[in-house]
């Protein structure tokens, strides 16, 4: 999938005079003290996929905030089809055929599809004629790229990725040939996503141009032709894809080597630490999401959680650690069952041993509006002091210990929780949890939104706390990690564990097919919609996976 | 939007908001063919200017602090407090049975005990919202607004059917003695003669540090602000919501009754019919301006003790000016603190981040 094909090169030639849709020439822009772009050259050739790849922080929203007219640059040209242009705010962007989907889709929820579509591009008083002529324009985007979607479905009832087709369609609506993508598959599950990456397939087969941000090299490896690495502001790199390996951009990304594999010995387990009995779990909404799971977690083991999102693992979590109530079922740590009731189980799960990083660390796991040494001892404040009083002074060492031993950075006692980036963030709420010496630890997606750089250091913390004979149950949507980290793997699907794996052994694709609920032989592919990037086992993965994913919160 | 620095958040924005009021209230003023700077003139006498004045201004700002206090108490907690003024209300219930049990007694022992029960009152007749929010979902701004009407009507009720001694005409209880009644400061000092001020306003100052000690210094405090800042957080540090809240809105009203300490003891010596007469109300403004610090708290229940008490001057010097107008330049002085309070953010950090103009702090 590198390179340009030939439909691609005769529309570019006979579309304009420039083989570039988007040229910036030394881009500048600060914000205070610090200088987010420095001297940015960026080249995208027309009919391709750009993919940009950055840690959090390298500059590369700002960029494309200033392409998409958020931002003005303090110096630099934009050239869009070979012409200067300066961009003045986002609907100019918009006449010129740039078109963005935010990470964060700016949708109507209780308005069609339609609506949502027409929305702000409504060109008379009257809204039928408008709805009349986009419900003929959406059939066609519809057939040309496969973007097929009801238009009279409400938004707020779509499944995550179909209301980012929506986005896509509103850009394409309303015209644009270049489509910049924001880490798009941050919410998506790896089906939505590989039904994304063929849509972005389609688009480019038409000429339209696309450039992806993201941090995910997987990604960049299959859906890219040319990528561009960004590192604290600069440009570093602009490479062939084909050229490439996802080590070597990783490099650059970071300014150093890094072991995308996790290198760890042989287990030791011991005595059993966590048990779960027959476990009952219900959502907000009284719907069953774990149904009846048993397991058990030794004292040195990793036990990893693998599964699509949606599954239950999310509600397993929070029931574990004290979160949510169990409908019925036993929890044990070290042999003493938990009584979870109430809304301050998490406390008595922490007292008998427990300590846990959540999946979501700014929804759960901190206070972002407090300081980084309050966020150090949230959760454990009551061993703070003696009486009523907070031993502030002791909370304060702490916090200076934990961020010293995890390299948390800026290491500021006082700032604000919500200016750490998300990797010094979750480093902070490892170290909260990993240094009080828990038996237990519960692990909910320990690298998501990390750069690459902290990746490895917390992987390497979670299994220095398994060599020292800690229990670890891992939940995470990313595969590679469950595999990479887990001594044992088990599989969950619609709130059932259904199989047990040896990661060393494992292969892929029975993997997956069990996380979708299926087995090996009752698989029944359709190679023809198959496009040429796809193994079979992404397409099973799209056709195998859960229908009611509608009211999952992946995020 | 770039934050703006500490000091300009703190300081120079909620004194333009005040200056802003003026400058408008000053323009009605004129419109009514007075001089403005002579009514400000008038009423920064009325307020500050003399002994009398002075010790009114420091008797409002007494209510005003512990108003303000209960709100933003319930604040930290991510609750909406309106039911100051039922809060206060209630309480003087409590003052007054203790007050008439003990008549008689030294004030020295009165005192303590009215604090007491005031605040056992208060405390009474916040929970009950705050138990409704905890447990069964129940907006508190909703509920703590029903029980203000509720409290209304059940005083008028007490005072007038049960409280009322025979042979008086005016609804309320009968007096505690001289002996008995939080003594007032003109007693010690001769500069508050004529005027209301009384022991309680120790008792305000000494709440702004102990609500300054609870917040910030506390474990409970910890886990106040938690559930207000993020209900979820608290809930996986293991803190439980429905109990905090439960706890911070009584603490909330113990604070509202202290009001009542205030008037029913400092200075009617009796429970009179609406009290209260609106200082709870005040208090939601003094905690919004005050930011639901106590430092901020003080300081805005000061600005309101003045204006309260120097409109009340202005009303009576000069007789263009009437009393609806001062209650005119109080609500703008509400509305540009209050709803309007971040109007003048975005042009302020426009004018500190401009790329010539000297960067403040990140």
């Amino acid at each position: 999938m590198t390179g340009l094909n030939p439909t691609n090169e005769q529309r570019s030639s006979g579309a304009a005079a420039s083989a570039l849709a988007i040229e910036l020439v030394g881009i500048n822009k600060h914000f205070g003290p610090v200088h987010a772009n420095k001297d940015i050259h960026l080249a995208v050739k027309r009919g391709t996929v750009h993919g940009i790849v950055g840690e959090n922080g390298a500059g590369k929203s700002t960029l494309m905030s200033i392409l998409y007219g958020f931002y003005t640059a303090d110096s630099g040209t934009i050239h869009v089809d070979g012409v200067a242009h300066k961009i003045t705010d986002s609907r100019h962007a918009l006449a010129l055929g740039i078109g963005m989907v935010h990470q964060h889709f700016m949708l109507v929820d209780n308005f069609t599809v339609l609506e949502n579509v027409v929305l702000g591009a409504e060109d008379s008083a009257l809204l039928t004629p408008t709805l009349n002529r986009a419900r003929g324009h959406l059939k066609e985007l519809a057939r040309d790229y496969g973007l097929d979607i009801d238009p009279d479905a409400i938004v707020g009832n779509l499944s995550v990725g179909q209301q980012q087709r929506v986005e896509i369609l509103k850009a394409l609506y309303r015209g644009a040939e270049t489509l910049i993508l924001d880490e798009p598959t941050g919410v998506l599950t790896p089906a939505e996503a590989d039904h994304l990456f063929r849509i972005l397939g389609k688009l480019r087969a038409e000429g339209k141009t696309i450039i992806l941000i993201t941090h995910k090299l997987r990604e960049i490896m299959a859906i890219t032709d040319e990528v561009s690495v960004m590192r604290q502001g600069e440009m570093v790199a602009t490479l062939e894809t084909a050229d490439t390996s996802p080590e070597h951009l990783a490099e650059l990304m970071v300014g150093r080597r890094v072991l995308l594999r996790v290198e760890k010995g042989t287990a030791n387990p011991g005595k059993v630490l966590l048990e779960v009995e027959n476990l009952v779990v219900t959502d907000d909404f009284g719907t069953p999401r774990v149904k009846g799971v048993n397991f058990q977690v030794r004292a040195g083991e990793i036990v990893g959680i693998a599964g699509v999102a949606g599954n239950g693992q999310s509600e397993l979590l929070e029931s574990i650690s004290g979160m949510r109530d169990q409908k019925s079922g036993t929890i044990r740590v070290h042999g003493n069952a938990l009584k979870i009731s109430g809304d301050d189980g998490a406390d008595r799960a922490r007292s008998a041993g427990l300590a846990h990083v959540p999946e979501d660390r700014l929804r759960m796991g901190l206070v972002t509006k407090f300081n980084a040494w309050e966020n150090a001892i949230l959760g454990y404040q009551d061993s703070y002091g003696q009486g009523p009083a907070l031993d502030i002074s002791a909370a304060r060492d702490a916090a200076r210990e934990y961020m010293k031993k995890f390299d948390v950075r800026p290491a500021d006692l006082d700032l604000k929780t919500a200016n750490f980036s998300g990797g010094n963030q979750q480093k902070l709420v490892l170290a909260r949890e990993m240094e009080r010496d828990p038996e237990v630890l519960v692990v909910g997606q320990p690298t998501r939104g990390v750069d690459i750089g902290a990746i490895e250091f917390i992987h390497n913390q979670i299994i220095k706390m398994r060599d020292a004979g800690k229990a670890i149950l891992l939940v995470s949507v990313e595969l590679d990690e469950i595999r990479s980290l887990s001594d044992r793997i088990l599989v969950i699907f619609d709130g059932q564990i259904v199989g047990e794996a040896d990661p060393a052994t494992a292969d892929e694709t029975e993997l997956g097919l069990r996380m979708t609920g299926s087995h090996a032989d009752n698989v029944v592919t359709e190679p023809g919609i198959l496009s040429e990037h796809e193994t079979p086992t992404d397409q099973t993965l799209v056709e195998m996976s859960p229908k009611d994913n509608s009211g999952r919160d992946t995020n | 939007m770039t934050p703006l620095p500490r000091w300009a958040d703190v300081v120079l924005l909620p004194f333009l908001n005040v200056a802003l009021a003026f400058l408008i209230g000053g323009l009605i003023v004129l419109s009514v063919g007075q001089n403005p700077l002579q009514a400000v003139g008038i009423m920064l006498y009325g307020a500050f200017g003399y002994g009398s004045g002075f010790g009114y201004t420091l008797y409002y700002t007494t209510d005003f602090i512990f108003a303000g206090l209960a709100v933003s108490l319930a604040y930290h907690a991510g609750l909406f407090n309106i039911g100051p003024e039922g809060q206060a209300y209630v309480g003087g219930l409590g003052v007054i049975l203790i007050g008439l049990a003990l008549n008689g007694m030294h004030w020295a022992l009165v005192f303590p005990l009215m604090i007491i029960c005031g605040a056992l009152f208060g405390a009474a007749w916040a929970f009950v919202p705050g138990y409704l929010q905890a447990k069964r979902g129940s907006h508190v701004v909703i509920t703590t607004i029903m029980f203000n009407f509720i409290a209304v009507s059940m005083m008028g009720y007490i005072i007038s059917r049960i409280l009322k001694p025979e042979g008086v005409n005016s609804d309320e209880s009968a007096p505690l003695d001289a002996i008995t009644r939080v003594p007032q400061l003109r007693s010690f000092i001769e500069l508050f003669k004529n005027s209301p001020v009384n022991l309680t306003f120790f008792l305000a100052i000494g709440a702004l540090f102990l609500v300054y000690w609870l917040i910030w210094r506390t474990k409970f405090g910890y886990k106040v602000r938690t559930v207000g800042n993020n209900p979820v957080a608290a809930r996986y540090a293991g803190i439980s919501t429905q109990k905090t809240i439960m706890v911070i809105m009584a603490l909330a009203g113990a604070f509202a009754a202290m009001v009542a300490v205030n008037n029913v003891g400092g200075v009617q010596g009796r429970l009179i019919l609406n009290f209260v007469n609106g200082a709870g109300f005040v208090g939601i403004a003094v905690a919004f301006m005050g930011k639901g610090h106590p430092i901020g708290v003080g300081l805005s229940a000061l600005l309101f003790g003045m204006l309260y008490q120097g409109g009340q001057e202005l009303a009576f010097q000069m007789p263009g000016i009437t009393r609806e107008m001062i209650v005119t330049i109080q609500a703008l002085v509400i509305l540009f603190t209050g709803a309007m309070g971040d109007m003048m953010r975005g042009p302020l950090s426009r004018m500190f981040f401009q790329p010539d103009a000297p960067a403040g702090d990140k």
